[in-house]
């Protein structure tokens, strides 16, 4: 079984207009630098995002955002973008801000095939308007449903050619559940290697997840917070 | 005199016990990082999924795939461990969590805390506020005793949209430690040379202020 393509741009090419796609990463870390770049040169607009953050003006989603390809962003923090601000206050750009936590338990229940989860984040907060409301053992809980995505677009460390994939550090962050997530899952990875190479016992996503897998070049791996000490 | 932010994160410090793990937020608790009291073994989850953070990385050793919940570059420390987002919340709903220590713009006297979102202005999102302040076992806020115009971040009851209801434990600010009870604020201890007459004033929530107040000693 041979999944791989031979590149970003044969991976998003039956990406049309109006889809809804999960983007993997947490701020700029792990982010699938390649897909969002050959979206942007796609130009397919009307896109929903399900994605924690919106990138920075000029990298990640951001690059979407600039050329208004995004019609609705579901995150949990979007601070980090001017662009982003200014076509949510325009009206041009919906947004739906949700718990962190909530946002990955819904990749989650998607991809462990459970239709909903129960969750006491948001309970008596604006977030819980409108949601069914339900008391286990004397705590109220919200329940939220699971994510529906036609795409899901991820970036590992490593990936075979079968699909597994394994990721590094704090990049691994919504990587791992967006891909057991979407109807078709694409992954961009650092290093693809030939099945058998990866040590099963060290895979992170199963290839059974993954429809798509190239691997990517360029990386800028942007910092939006360089951090240092002295000593 | 009114605590330094350091000395606010000194005093949450000594709330730390041997073998906790603590979550602590973005401004003030981050700063807690630096009183850990030697030999304690306290380790420091970061909700991006990271089980022991170190400090910040020296210059040139930057990784851009290691960073913290405020996307700083970071270290890892012996013992670290990495997980994805669903496991990060997940260790959190669960309890496993000892401490969560974050910043608040108000906090009512019965617990209730907003933190996220300020009608009129731009709205950046909750990112993981809500999911630590519903779950975590503890929460310590770190924050002013009034905002920048003089107002009480006291009150009797939040004016901002929640992040979480009936959760707060405790509360460090600048001028006193106060807990949360069936009465209200109760007042804990009091910064060095600030009045519990000054506190009241500045508290615009109830206050319990019973005996002695002791005054709080940094060495």
């Amino acid at each position: 079984m041979n999944k791989v393509v031979a590149g970003p741009d044969v991976a998003v090419a039956d990406i049309t207009d109006g889809v809804t796609l999960m983007l993997g990463g947490f701020g700029l870390c792990g982010i699938p630098e390649n897909c969002i770049a050959a979206l942007a040169r796609k130009k397919v607009n009307d896109l929903t995002c399900i994605s924690n953050n919106a990138g920075v003006d000029d990298f990640g989603i951001g690059l979407l955002l600039q050329q208004r390809q995004v019609k609705k962003m579901i995150s949990s923090y979007v601070g980090e973008n001017a662009t982003f601000e200014r076509q949510l206050l325009s009206g041009e750009l919906a947004v739906e801000l949700i718990p962190q936590g909530t946002l990955a338990t819904r990749c989650l229940a998607a991809g462990y095939g459970m239709p909903a989860i129960y969750t006491p984040a948001g309970v008596g907060t604006e977030v819980g308007i409108g949601k069914e409301l339900r008391n286990f053992d004397g705590k109220e809980y919200l329940l939220e449903m699971a994510f529906a995505a036609d795409f899901a677009i991820v970036k590992a460390w490593k990936g075979d050619t079968m699909g597994n994939l394994i990721y590094r550090a704090t990049a691994r962050n919504f990587n791992p559940l967006m891909a057991m997530a979407g109807k078709i899952t694409i992954a961009e990875v650092e290093e693809l290697v030939p099945a058998g190479e990866l040590d099963p016992d060290a895979i992170h996503t199963p290839g059974i997840y993954v429809h798509r897998i190239f691997e990517g070049s360029g990386y800028e791996k942007r910092i939006e917070q360089r951090t240092t000490r002295r000593d | 005199m009114a605590l330094t932010k350091e000395q606010i994160a000194q005093r949450i410090a000594r709330e730390l016990k041997q073998g906790f793990y603590v979550n602590l937020g973005i401004g003030i608790p981050t700063l807690v990082a630096n009183y850990i009291p030697k030999g304690m073994d306290v380790v420091l989850q970061s909700e991006n999924g990271l089980l022991g953070m170190g400090p910040f990385p020296l210059e040139g050793k930057e990784d851009a795939d290691l960073i913290n919940a405020g996307k700083q570059t970071i270290t890892t420390v012996k013992g670290s461990v990495f997980f994805d987002s669903a496991m990060s919340f997940g260790m959190i709903r669960a309890g496993k969590v000892n401490l969560t220590v974050l910043g608040a713009m108000e906090v009512s006297d019965t617990g209730d805390i907003a933190n996220w979102k300020i009608p009129g202005k731009m709205v950046k999102g909750m990112g993981g506020a809500m999911d630590l302040v519903a779950s975590a076992r503890n929460i310590i806020v770190a924050m002013m005793h009034t905002n920048p115009k003089g107002e009480s971040k006291l009150l009797p009851a939040c004016t901002l949209p929640l992040t979480g209801v009936r959760c707060v434990k405790k509360i460090v600010t600048d001028l006193a430690v106060l807990d949360i009870t069936n009465d209200g604020f109760r007042l804990l201890e009091r910064a060095p040379g600030v009045t519990v007459e000054e506190i009241r004033a500045k508290t615009a929530g109830r206050l319990v202020v019973a005996g002695e107040i002791p005054e709080l000693q940094f060495s």
